[in-house]
């Protein structure tokens, strides 16, 4: 047996939970008071387990909980694990429960419920947990409150796949043996969060209400949350301006409102808690085609964008400009690496090399360019990447379609150039290395390689850095990885999407975590004034 | 009658109604813009030209500039010639579809004229803005998808009309005769009836340029415009969201649609003054 080891900041987070309350708040908190929030698009499912969506995981993570939850720097926080150990050669992990936890239909909850949820519903239902879930090679329950992970072989982002959206533990009382996506009980969840589901008027609100029996003592401290469907984005800010709901997130409140609403005086404004999804945007080349499969042409085009026009002008200054693949909040990140300043000679200089000359209409090369169907603020990014390329002779058209169209043409490989927004959850090797390995290029799935990348070096090292232990062999593997990517430019990474979150001052520890407004809720409180 | 005087009788009468004096010179104001605004305000109106969110009435932006710091006066100039463009070739060939099976069928009359009808029938039915966004989506946004769906919306009323007009004229004593000499059908559609109905096809016709310019500029407002051309339904569309914050964004492509609509509508109805007189005297 090797020897075990603690991970300190895990201990140290352990302990803040025994401690009095945030001291940035000098009240105590008191029990009481109603939350209002903002939902859109109406989730689909409460039944976080079969609905990955960000409404669904929005409502349903008050209502099931996951083994861990992960601070703003992305240190895993204690979730219905109390405490965690790693063993030494990285392939045996150990968590302990907290006692007394109880379903919300009152049956205890036990170590039994997380290897049915991990080796049996997530393998069936979850397509993110899946091939996380599939390392194990065993998975046990030596007590009532102990489960332990054997994995096949090391994973250190194991560690990292803990969160209500990716893992939700799910009663085995209730699902074990039936069919898991059609069980009535998903339209009544059952979880052990801090909330229950009380009332699903569909088209209007989600009624919430306090679960009394909530395994932490005195918590939450809110009576109900109220999730108010509100589909149209005008009619969103006003119900923040006028407080008739209290909280907004992700795209609830559009870009351009924000500095408007940011000035009121009885909101909060953060963009804190996006840490654990950190999504991207980027242009994407199909590189099946040319002139995208040569290098100097998507360096060309990453040298003719510029990014600070983008982040200032399209997202109003909420973003990051991205240096690469991988984003700044997640692990192994390194700046370290070239860099792609708006330079129109350089590009031009590229495109000239590659032979593509301007004809007498100043033209070099014609693309097409499939907008991203997501809203305004994606049409005026492809209309920004149309004028931004015209001025080094590339010649975009743009290519306008719905949600399904357009996904069907990106999965199905049929485009030239396209935008793309993803998360990459936590780890490199949860949410970035799908879109670079060759073994991932599956024709008819979104969100896979879909532009065709493929490079030995990149395979080897991220398959090798996905299994290592030694941190600073994996930190090597990463910063190479980065390196050759950016290098490459198989995609032009453009920015690291911030969201607004808007509160309303009358409510403290509302985003406490890197997993923000997905997260349990258990100690937000109302101020009274 | 020579032809010049039928030129100047038509003028006397067109002129009698002062609304369609009104409208026939903001209509040349803005085919002129249409036809030498690229040339006067040279440039692409695509170009992110200024700061974005510039209050208009400023010297160097009049109309002030939208949401990526384009210049409003710019895309109205440039986006005249795409929605007077649209508008005369989805009108034109929308009239020639018409005209052809409308007079087909008020001709031959009998099985001819009825299948005809049902077929026309079987697109009336459909609500024509909701047709039109069907054809559009399916066949993805472009100028040449949107010219089809709204000339594929629009044909059904011509042909009725046209068809009605054909039925009484072809028992007239002139067609008979032509019949009696021995003309071929064909000879008889177009030379002997035809030209006698054109006045209210050209009625018709002016109208549904302005119809047709308004289906563009909603199909764009919905997003289903040609993402590579400005038009003025697109500006209003982009602008939309940030009316409460920008109202000149909207404001100015708004206008110039109202006005050259109101144009082409006042323009329509002194057309039908001039070309059927007696009807407009009795009526007044």
């Amino acid at each position: 047996m090797p020897t075990k080891r603690f991970l300190t900041p895990l201990a140290l987070a352990a302990m803040l939970v025994m401690m009095p309350d945030a001291p940035a708040d000098a009240q105590q908190p008191q029990r009481g008071g109603t939350l209002s929030s903002i939902i859109s698009p109406e989730p689909p499912t409460l039944m976080i387990g079969i609905s990955q969506t960000t409404p669904t995981a929005i409502v349903a993570g008050k209502i099931y909980e996951s083994l861990l939850r992960y601070s703003t720097d992305l240190k895993p926080m204690p979730g219905l694990a109390k405490s965690w150990e790693v063993s030494e050669d990285g392939r045996t992990y150990t968590f302990r429960l907290h006692e007394n936890v109880k379903w919300h239909d009152g049956q205890p909850f036990t170590a039994e419920d997380v290897v049915f949820t991990a080796t049996k519903y997530l393998i069936e239902v979850h397509p993110r947990s899946r091939p996380i879930m599939q390392r194990a090679e065993s998975v046990t329950a030596p007590d009532r409150n102990t489960v332990v992970f054997r994995l096949k072989e090391p994973f250190a982002p194991f560690i990292m796949a803990w969160e209500p959206s990716t893992a939700p533990i799910v009663p085995k009382h209730i699902y074990d043996g039936t069919n898991y996506r059609n069980n009535p009980a998903n339209q009544t969840p059952i979880g052990t969060g801090p909330f229950k589901l009380q009332e699903w008027v569909r088209g209007s609100h989600i009624h919430l209400v306090r679960n009394d029996e909530y395994w932490q003592p005195g918590k939450p401290y809110l009576d109900a949350i109220y999730y108010r469907v509100l589909p149209d984005a005008g009619a969103r800010v006003v119900a923040m301006e006028t407080g008739q709901t209290h909280l907004s997130a992700f795209a609830d409140i559009e870009t351009f409102e924000v500095p408007r609403l940011k000035a009121m005086p009885h909101l909060e404004l953060t963009t804190k808690g996006y840490e654990y999804l950190a999504q991207m945007v980027w242009l994407d080349f199909n590189l099946r085609n040319p002139p995208m499969n040569d290098r100097r042409f998507r360096q060309a085009v990453y040298y003719a964008m510029d990014r600070d026009f983008i982040r200032d002008r399209i997202w109003f200054g909420l973003g990051k400009i991205a240096t690469g693949p991988i984003h700044s909040s997640i692990p192994h990140y390194d700046a370290n690496v070239p860099k792609y300043p708006l330079d129109l000679k350089k590009s031009e200089q590229l495109l000239d090399e590659m032979g593509l000359k301007r004809g007498t209409d100043g033209v070099r090369v014609r693309v097409t360019l499939d907008a991203l169907p997501y809203g305004d603020i994606y049409k005026r990014l492809a209309e920004y990447t149309k004028q931004a390329l015209a001025r080094v002779g590339i010649e975009v058209t743009i290519r306008t379609s719905d949600v399904a169209g357009w996904g069907d043409r990106v999965r199905n490989w049929d485009y030239e150039m396209t935008h793309q927004v993803l998360s990459q959850l936590g780890h490199p090797a949860l949410g970035v290395s799908r879109l670079y390995i060759t073994s991932n290029i599956r024709k008819g799935v979104l969100f896979s390689n879909v532009n065709g990348y493929t490079n030995p070096r990149i395979d080897e090292l991220f398959s090798k850095a996905a299994v290592a232990v030694e941190p600073a062999q994996i930190q090597a593997m990463y910063s190479e990885i980065q390196r050759i990517l950016v290098e490459d430019v198989p995609v032009a990474w453009l920015l690291e999407l911030e969201f607004p979150t808007f509160i309303n001052k009358q409510f403290r520890n509302v985003v406490t975590s890197g997993i923000g407004v997905r997260d349990n809720f258990a100690d937000v409180h109302m101020v009274r004034q | 009658m020579t032809g010049m005087e039928g030129l100047r009788d038509f003028w006397q009468r067109y002129r009698r109604n002062k609304g369609a004096i009104v409208g026939l010179a903001v209509l040349v104001l803005v085919l002129a813009t249409a036809l030498l605004g690229p040339t006067l305000f040279p440039g692409n109106p695509w170009d992110m030209a200024g700061a974005p969110f510039q209050k208009p009435f400023d010297p160097e932006f009049p109309l002030g500039t939208d949401t990526l710091g384009r210049d409003i006066l710019m895309g109205i100039v440039h986006g005249a010639r795409v929605s007077l463009l649209i508008g005369f070739v989805a009108t034109f060939a929308a009239v020639s579809l018409g005209v052809i099976l409308g007079s087909v069928a008020g001709y031959y009359g009998g099985l001819v004229d009825d299948l005809l009808m049902r077929f026309t029938e079987f697109f009336q039915t459909i609500p024509s803005f909701v047709f039109a966004i069907v054809l559009v989506a399916i066949f993805t946004p472009s100028i040449a998808s949107i010219v089809a769906a709204i000339a594929i919306v629009s044909w059904p009323p011509v042909a009725r009309l046209v068809r009605g007009e054909f039925l009484t004229l072809r028992t007239r004593e002139f067609v008979q005769a032509s019949v009696v000499l021995g003309r071929s059908s064909r000879h008889i559609i177009f030379v002997e009836i035809l030209p006698n109905a054109v006045s209210p096809i050209i009625v018709a016709g002016s109208l549904m340029v302005a119809t047709a310019i308004l289906i563009e500029s909603s199909l764009s407002f919905l997003g289903l415009g040609d993402p590579n051309m400005m038009s003025w339904g697109f500006m209003i569309g982009s602008a939309r969201t940030v009316l409460r914050t920008a109202w000149w964004m909207s404001f100015f492509p708004g206008l110039a649609i109202l006005l050259t609509v109101l144009a082409l509508n006042l323009v329509g109805e002194g057309l039908n003054d001039a070309l059927n007189p007696r009807l407009t005297r009795e009526g007044r």
